[in-house]
């Protein structure tokens, strides 16, 4: 029997005149791994930000097991949802463990007074936030550079440490954007295993990626999205299969043209640099 | 396992290396030597024939006021020359085994010989106002430098990576030998007396020639130290102990007033430290959830304001009311946080430039306000430009801070006891500042630092967590304005704004922690210290001492944008350093450096 983890409804994301993200219904059940692919611009990382409250969409609602999210960073991890960055965003200038041991924030409520106090409850939680974090390095299998600065990591290892981080958090629901870039085939081989891996200790994934082969041998569902609507959803077969997909990849003139896609896309891409300017209307330019 | 590096990634280095005086390895060595001891005896001669120079430089046989200076660089170039011939027992002086301490040791009694004595030319009018004596020590402190020069060292392709090759620390040193928990406490304990004495030196230097001949000294010693690896060793040693070396450093800091004859010295003393816990408050909001605050002296301000006002003096609109000086100094921080939170909360939701615009506006606000709050352009409550004077001394069940007294044969006068008061607040500052860096708390705002974006996304609030660093940083300001309203008697308006010649203000206490080093303890309180001492000290400089700062701070900056004392994340920060971080568990090959071909 499968439960929705996640269910977006009609989300959509216009960014002045462009829409990023049009009328998008998404589910996740448990125990799913779910791709999510589309060319270039086709808003699956925006629609990603507005899953995990870093956009707030336009129009539509996000829920997790039932309960409507706030469209807020924190309280979306806070409720079960971890992520990564298509951008890699870690903690640069952190140790590989203190980046893994900022993904357990939520996890763990010592505040300030308890810090200052360390009491028993302070130096038993903190004892077990690392002992978990630790955990979760050898699961990744980077326990050994625990007190490496992140910065230092080489690239897969930092996608790697990245997916550790978001695991932190105890989430219910992964969202992966493109985990497998500028990996070799070998990492793409063991960054496979590791989502299987993920999934088999109960947490639902949803994956962005571009590498065909890694999402159809990964997931039991995937969806198409192009030009910001959803094309397609269906198992790995019926998405193959589909001409509309073929097209869509291979490119049609009027949306696969590289010219004709790319112009849109950094002008809208400058219209967020201006809007960025203002304060409090747009959090930051969010890959 | 073998491991090789090249010392120089420059590939034209294979040269073999040599001096750029050409002399021999021993007579350069000899040079060394020699220079050193006769430097350290030319101090006992007379340089100048009058006592008008201060420090009275003319006896011969014993050493005056700079001439210890001299004496000191040149017994410590002695020193580590000797330890260079490979003599046992001395070995530990020089662990990375390399030239650039004796160079920098030579340089640095050669400094402040040749300062000494053409500052008695220049204040005397004219080189014929030296003794013989001054001619000898300006030679015999630059043989050393001349033997120094003669050292071998890889030939560089310009003449400016030959010369650095002379004042360069060799990126890998050997480990240290395993030495006995009594000798590393025995080390942190002759380095704390080494560096109570150095400091209290400084501050009681009496004029400003006297103080740049101990800045060069010691600007050259530490220098020397750094690149012999031996202040990596220390903080090793530190780092195995901490809490013995914390409790040193407090033994130490309440050592300082006993060591004091004159009052003065324990009023600067005061003031640093004053000045140096409000730049470690400022440090957790810059330095860890880095949040440029550009009106950080305003809270100073708002805690001193708060404490003069329950103090009980006269002036004060409330003159009725006396607190006790653990409810003044609750009082003080509070309202300190009050005003932190309400500064805070409309802008800390924003991102980037806002907050150091609204923090500039706070501080000139605050100091703008304080001024027209005198019954006339405003309500009356402080005063305006007169301020608030004669606040009272503090009383402790009966000790009152401003009455001399006397312990164990020792007299503490009025700025000694408040001395001692600040110890007791910067060691509770410290120990905030520790304990909330490493923790849950201390994390989220180096995550936040780093990337705000990812830090919300992996469950942080913001904003909540900028304002704890924000209140947290505002009332440790406060509770050091509360005592440095006692300390000064009054509190004005005046100097608590943005920019100006002399601490505390805005623009020093940001300047203290960068300089410093973010993110440290130490750093601050170094940086805190010298920002204090330099416009004390060098009168002279006066309206130009503000040209001076700049231009050392971007000098600084250039040279070591990490500040001076480095945090191990910003140092890698600004230096491509690869893996260097990896902790050195592993014993580090005491083999030298790769043979260069054709040697
Ligand atoms: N903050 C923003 N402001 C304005 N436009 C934006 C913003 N973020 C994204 N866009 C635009 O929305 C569209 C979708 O971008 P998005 O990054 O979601 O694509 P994507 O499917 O993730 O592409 P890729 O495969 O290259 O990562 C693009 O045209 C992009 O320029
Ligand atoms: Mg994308």
């Amino acid at each position: 029997m499968t439960t929705p983890v996640l269910e977006a409804r009609d989300v959509t994301m216009r960014f002045g005149g462009l829409t990023a993200v049009r009328s998008v219904d998404f589910t996740v059940n448990s125990g799913e791994i779910v791709g999510l692919i589309g060319p270039n611009g086709a808003g699956k990382t925006t629609f990603f930000n507005c899953l995990t409250g870093l956009y707030v969409p336009t129009e539509g609602t996000v829920s997790y097991k039932g309960t409507v999210l706030p469209p807020k960073p924190h309280l979306v991890t806070k409720a079960g949802i971890a992520r990564t960055f298509q951008n890699i965003r870690l903690f640069a200038n952190m140790t590989v463990l203190e980046n893994v041991l900022v993904g357990r924030h939520t996890r763990t409520k010592e505040g300030l007074w308890s810090a200052l106090l360390r009491g028993p409850g302070f130096k038993k939680a903190e004892r077990a936030s690392e002992e978990r974090a630790m955990e979760l390095l050898e699961f990744i299998g980077l326990a050994h550079k625990r007190d490496h600065l992140a910065r230092n990591l080489p690239y897969g290892e930092q996608r790697k440490l990245e997916i550790a981080r978001a695991l932190a958090s105890e989430p219910g629901l992964l969202l992966l954007d493109e985990p497998t870039a500028g990996m070799n085939p070998q990492e793409t081989r063991t960054t496979e295993e590791l989502v299987f891996a993920i999934r088999d200790k109960g947490v639902a994934v949803l994956v962005i990626e571009h590498d065909m082969r890694f999402i159809f041998n990964l997931c039991d569902r995937v969806a198409v999205l192009v030009q910001g609507e959803k094309l397609v959803e269906g198992t790995s077969e019926v998405v193959q299969a589909d001409e509309r997909v073929i097209a869509a990849y291979l490119g049609e003139p009027f949306e696969g043209d590289p010219g004709a896609a790319e112009a849109p896309e950094s002008a809208a891409a400058e219209a967020g640099a201006v809007a960025d300017s203002t304060p409090g209307t747009t959090k930051g330019d969010v890959q | 396992m073998i491991s090789v590096t090249e010392t120089t990634k420059n590939p034209s280095a294979a040269i073999a290396p040599r001096g750029l005086i050409p002399l021999p390895v021993s007579a350069a060595r000899a040079l060394l030597l020699v220079g050193g001891i006769a430097t350290a005896a030319s101090a006992f001669l007379s340089w100048t024939w009058t006592s008008e120079f201060p420090g009275d430089l003319t006896v011969t046989g014993y050493p005056g006021g700079l001439q210890w200076l001299t004496f000191t660089a040149g017994v410590l170039t002695a020193l580590f020359t000797i330890a260079s011939y490979g003599v046992r027992g001395l070995g530990w002086l020089l662990p990375a085994r390399n030239n650039a301490p004796l160079v920098l040791l030579a340089l640095g009694g050669f400094g402040t010989t040749w300062y000494t004595v053409i500052a008695i030319a220049t204040k005397l009018d004219g080189l014929a106002n030296l003794e013989p004596g001054g001619w000898v020590a300006a030679v015999a402190s630059l043989l050393p430098v001349l033997g120094a020069l003669a050292l071998p060292e890889p030939v560089g392709e310009t003449t400016k990576d030959t010369l650095k090759a002379y004042v360069a620390k060799p990126d890998r040193i050997s480990a240290p030998a395993p030495t006995a928990p009594w000798i590393q406490r025995a080390a942190i304990t002759v380095v704390s007396i080494i560096g109570l004495g150095v400091f209290t030196y400084g501050i009681d230097t009496e004029y400003g020639e006297l103080f740049v001949g101990y800045l060069i000294v010691v600007v050259f010693a530490l220098w020397a130290m750094h690149t012999a690896g031996l202040l990596d060793r220390f903080s090793h040693i530190v780092a195995a102990n901490r809490s013995f070396a914390l409790a040193m450093g407090f033994v130490a800091a309440i050592a300082f007033p006993f060591t004091q004859t004159d009052d003065h010295y324990a009023n600067i003393g005061v003031n640093i430290l004053i000045f140096g816990t409000v730049a470690l408050g400022l440090n957790i909001v810059v330095g860890l959830a880095g949040l440029l605050d550009l009106g950080y002296v305003a809270f100073l301000g708002v805690g001193a304001y708060t404490a003069a006002l329950v103090s009980g003096s006269e002036f004060s609109k409330f003159s009725g009311v006396q607190f006790p000086f653990w409810a003044a100094a609750i009082a003080g921080a509070a309202a300190s946080l009050i005003f932190g939170v309400l500064i805070g909360a409309p802008t800390l939701r924003l991102r980037g430039d806002y907050l150091a615009i609204v923090t500039l506006g706070f501080g000139e606000i605050f100091r703008i306000a304080v001024n027209n709050m005198d019954g006339q352009s405003g309500p009356d409550i402080t005063n305006g430009p007169n301020g608030i004077p004669s606040i009272p001394d503090l009383s402790f069940f009966g000790f009152n801070f401003g009455n001399p007294h006397d312990i164990a044969g020792f007299t503490l006068g009025r700025f000694a006891n408040y001395y001692l008061l600040m110890v007791l607040i910067m060691a509770l500052v410290v120990l905030v500042y520790t304990r909330a860096a490493d923790s849950r708390i201390g994390r989220s705002w180096i995550a936040i630092r780093e990337d705000e974006t990812a830090a919300t996304a992996m469950g942080i609030n913001g904003f909540r967590v900028k304002l704890i660093a924000f209140a947290l940083g505002a009332s440790l300001a406060g509770l050091a304005g509360t005592v440095s309203a006692h300390v000064t008697y009054s509190v004005v308006p005046n100097p608590y704004q943005f920019a100006g010649s002399t601490p505390p203000n805005s623009a020093f206490l940001l300047a203290a922690v960068v300089l410093g080093g973010m993110g440290t303890v130490a750093g601050p309180l170094l940086g805190a210290a010298l920002l204090y001492l330099l416009p004390e000290k060098l009168v002279f400089l006066q309206d130009k001492s503000l040209l001076a700062f700049g231009i050392a701070l971007i000098l600084l900056m250039r040279f070591r944008p990490e500040g001076i004392i480095a945090n191990r994340r910003r140092q890698l920060e600004f230096h491509e350093t690869g893996q260097l971080d990896v902790p050195d568990t592993e014993t580090l090959s005491d083999e030298p450096a790769v043979t260069k071909a054709g040697a």
